[in-house]
């Protein structure tokens, strides 16, 4: 390894609007080197390497190439530097062939002449070992493939330093020791490779050195030989802050939710959920803790129904012990048969039995009220439909990154979007306006949301106002379970609180309470269970009061089979 | 033989504007435009021609051959690349819906075409309602004067005007430039992945504006073709009838391929003309024109059931493209 240096950052800052995204890094990388760029997810990591690859302009500092002070305004800009970048989500036309995707933007020679363009792809991929055919289509590819077909676009045009944005999230094991032997090959050939992730292992495993960022700061550079996993852990995650968040006791707790044996695979084939097992109660927050992309949307969404699964049992035990029977017309059969099973009983608690009854008498007693339920119902969500389990209580309030993708329509106002969950009630053909209309009042009113008025569209409110619609309006359904995934996203102090505050109350009215977040330190100062994902597994559930940060971060970071 | 040389040259003669059209809109639509606006433009290239034949031939005494073929052409492509740049400003620049954009246009160069064709016949104060442009037309029509000599075989294969011989050139290249060259490659990516397109540093917008104008220009010929040589110089209003929407139902049968193009075209053209040769009710006319169309739809549902990528539409067909804000 030699120490020059090739590529120096001074003093890089940015802000994107109110958000520092990254705050005064300095940062060396050297020739034939691999440098591990470290950090929980919004440490920056990402945006940092965005401007040395051209896509975003740092608001302040330099950047130096071969010492040589280089201005980077587009990827093509940072071509001529000889520096590549390959994003995590691929850049490649789908009926094209390998070679046609490489040589796309390419300038050279008179003639086009896609055979040697070929031949040059196959050296380049024997010299670094790459598998690849580069006639092969890319709709036909692998995942790991079309990454191979990335690198090699970025080799083909010269770079000299690559960056490599979390390139082994989608990968096999096989296919990451494959990929980690030719970036090894990179190296010797004198290339500076960056690499980002947030697996420690890997870490150790392939890198010279590591820098870690967190919240948008340089924190350290060291080399990997001289430090630990745990000491990486520390910088990352820092040390703990006390938040302020009051968490009562669970009262009356009962399973209301059983996972067994959750599996499931995504569109490419990767393993998105892996055996997953868990148990949610009522009256309690069961934290779900994770990197971004561990499977936590995944999890959530096979419970709503939306997921098709691979395996595993999704048991919900309806608390109807003791309730009296409801009763719709068109329930008149599963009535009959639940009787004949036992379900039911009398306010003196005598069971039930319909036997040589008219269905009106059964209808007069029932309607009565005077039917009561046994046990709690037991339910097995996999037979249901999304709109089943959502009848059932069991409400998802989704935020995405985008924060509109999922749950709300942006063109539609505030009423319109309560009415989505209500359009089906009523018998007559017009739907009802006025409830929704009252409930968008109502949260407009208790939430504090900031609009001009119910009428306005939501994608015109701001990114907590939005929010406080969205959970909400999932929370006026008074919901047996309720699954909340990163319903703080981006807002302000105030907000986050409002909405903690919130979540605690549906706990203490008996809701079972799924709260995905990103803040470990918000995870441990709410929630009563913290369940922690790693690459679609569980790697463990610990106890909110007590937790240690540094714990829940190295589990986090770390797939089965390293402890 | 005779005969059946008689009906493919009848196709071939009627398939020929089905075929300009149709490699215009595979040009354009290889570059993510779905220029619905097509038989409008087929409409505008057609009028653009006859009125620069018209004043043409209106000024001199005796036509130059030359000058009789170049002005109405140059006249018609001129006329074609105006109606494709409103739909390029429309829906690249301004990103409106490229279907809406498409079929206003379409609607305006069937107005715009009869309009000024109703126009020229108010000029010529004639009794008939069309206008005649046989001194120019002539030049269009004329084809090798061995062809009669060669029997069925010249009637096949020489008997035709220039234009249906460029027709086929045009397609044969256009299906080479997609497929070999660098600019086809380009393109085809700023039609399937604008976004991937513009990162290698593709002009995306340059494209589909390049795309949009020559495919619209082609079309535009097969318009002229129809008076000049097909109908033999007479501009009625209305007589180029539906065969531009007849020009996109090929696009999709022949699976975005400008070689498949002609055959399509010319089966098209077959089947447009199938009820004069067989002896079938004037009450069974519309069905027999109708075959056409059911023979897309069969089409479009064969592919769709194979699902072969490279028989699909561009991926991006007909959105608009914004660059990422960031």
């Amino acid at each position: 390894m030699s120490d020059s240096i090739a590529l120096q950052l001074r003093n890089i800052s940015k802000r994107f609007g109110s958000i520092q995204a990254v705050r005064n890094v300095d940062l060396d990388v050297r020739h034939g080197e691999i440098l591990a760029l470290l950090g929980e997810n919004g440490s920056g990591k990402t945006t940092l390497m965005n401007m040395i690859a051209g896509i975003y302009f740092p608001d302040e500092g330099q950047i130096f190439v071969d010492g040589e002070e280089a201005t980077i305004h587009s990827p093509k800009d940072a071509f001529r530097y000889k520096i590549g970048m390959i994003h995590q989500h691929f850049k490649l036309v789908d009926v094209f062939t390998a070679a046609e995707n490489i040589v796309l933007g390419i300038r050279e020679g008179a003639r086009f002449n896609l055979s040697e363009t070929e031949k040059k792809v196959a050296d380049i991929t024997e010299k670094y070992g790459f598998e690849i055919d580069p006639r092969k289509k890319i709709y036909d590819m692998a995942v790991s493939e079309k990454q191979t077909v990335e690198i090699l676009k970025v080799l083909y045009r010269g770079a000299d330093i690559l960056i490599l944005d979390e390139p082994t999230a989608v990968l096999t094991p096989q296919e990451i020791d494959k990929l980690f032997a030719v970036l090894r090959r990179m190296r010797e050939d004198g290339k500076s490779i960056i690499i980002i992730t947030h697996k420690l292992h890997e870490v150790m495993a392939i890198s010279d050195r590591v820098a870690v960022l967190r919240k948008g700061e340089h924190i350290a550079t060291v080399e990997t030989a001289k430090t630990t996993e745990a000491e990486l852990t520390e910088m990352m995650v820092g040390k703990k802050v006390t938040l302020n968040i009051e968490r009562s006791e669970p009262k009356n707790s009962a399973d209301r939710l059983t996972v067994e044996g959750l599996s499931l695979k995504n569109h490419e084939g990767t393993q998105v959920l892996d055996n997953v097992s868990f148990t949610a109660r009522s009256g309690e927050i069961l934290g779900i803790a994770g990197i971004a992309g561990s499977g936590q949307k995944e999890l959530l969404e096979a419970i709503a129904g939306l997921q098709h699964l691979e395996s595993g049992d999704m048991i919900f035990r309806n608390p109807k012990k003791d309730q009296p029977v409801t009763f719709f017309h068109k329930d008149l059969h599963r009535v009959k048969q639940l009787a004949a099973e036992g379900a039911f009983r009398y306010e003196d608690g005598k069971t039930v039995d319909f036997t040589g009854m008219s269905d009106k008498e059964i209808r007069q007693i029932v309607n009565d009220g005077k039917v009561l339920f046994k046990e709690d119902e037991i339910i097995d969500l996999k037979d249901k439909t999304p709109l089943q389990i959502r009848e059932l209580g069991i409400r998802l309030s989704f935020v995405p990154e985008d924060r509109l993708g999922m749950g709300l329509v942006g063109n539609m106002d505030i009423v319109d979007n309560m009415m989505l969950r209500s359009y089906r009630k009523g018998k007559s053909v017009f739907v009802d306006r006025t409830k929704p209309g009252a409930l968008a009042d109502k949260i407009i009113h208790d939430l504090q949301v900031v609009t001009p008025s119910a009428h306005t569209p939501v994608r015109r409110l701001s990114g907590g106002n939005v929010q406080k619609v969205l959970v909400g309006r999932e929370i006026a359904a008074a919901p047996k379970v309720l699954m909340a995934a990163y319903p703080v996203r981006g807002l302000d102090i105030n907000s986050s609180y409002m909405i903690y505050n919130l979540l605690n109350e549906q706990k203490e009215n008996g809701t079972a309470v799924i709260f995905v977040g990103e803040d470990l330190d918000v995870l441990i100062a709410l929630c009563d269970r913290i369940l922690v994902m790693c690459g679609g597994k569980v790697s463990g559930i610990v106890d909110g009061r007590g937790a240690q940060k540094e714990k829940i971060g190295l589990m986090m970071t770390k797939t089965e089979g390293s402890v | 033989m005779n005969f059946i040389a008689q009906f493919l040259q009848r196709a071939i003669l009627q398939g020929t504007p089905l075929l300009f059209g149709a490699t215009g809109e595979i040009i354009t639509e290889k570059s993510g435009n779905l220029n619905l606006g097509i038989p409008g433009i087929m409409y505008v290239g057609a009028i653009s021609g006859v009125i620069g034949g018209f004043f043409y031939q209106n000024s001199v005494k005796s036509v130059n051959p030359f000058l009789a073929i170049m002005i109405p052409l140059l006249s018609c492509l001129l006329g074609a690349l105006l109606a494709s740049l409103i739909y390029c400003f429309l829906t690249i620049t301004l990103h409106a819906n490229q279907n809406v954009t498409g079929l206003a246009l379409t609607t305006f160069g069937v107005g715009f075409g009869n309009f000024f064709g109703g126009s020229l016949i108010k000029i010529t104060k004639s009794e008939v309602p069309y206008v005649a442009l046989t001194k120019i037309a002539k030049y269009y029509h004329s084809s090798f004067p061995f062809a009669k000599k060669l029997g069925w075989f010249g009637t096949l294969f020489f008997s035709y005007g220039f234009l249906v011989y460029l027709a086929v050139i045009l397609a044969i290249v256009a299906t080479v430039l997609l497929k070999r060259s660098r600019i086809g490659l380009q393109l085809r990516a700023v039609g399937e992945n604008p976004a991937t397109a513009d990162a290698a540093g593709i002009n995306v917008t340059g494209y589909k504006y390049f795309a949009t104008c020559i495919g619209g220009m082609v079309a535009g010929l097969g318009g002229l073709y129809f008076i000049m040589d097909y109908s033999g110089g007479i501009w009625s209003n209305n007589g180029f009838g539906d065969r531009g929407w007849l020009a996109i139902a090929i696009v999709i049968f022949a699976m975005w391929r400008p070689n498949l193009a002609i055959f399509a075209s010319y089966l098209f053209g077959g089947l447009y003309i199938l009820f004069n040769y067989i002896n079938a009710k004037m009450q069974l006319l519309p069905i027999i024109q109708m075959i056409p169309y059911v023979v897309t739809i069969l089409a479009l549902i064969l592919t769709s059931i194979r699902k072969k990528r490279e028989n699909q539409p561009p991926a991006s067909l007909g959105l608009s493209y914004f660059r990422e804000e960031r």
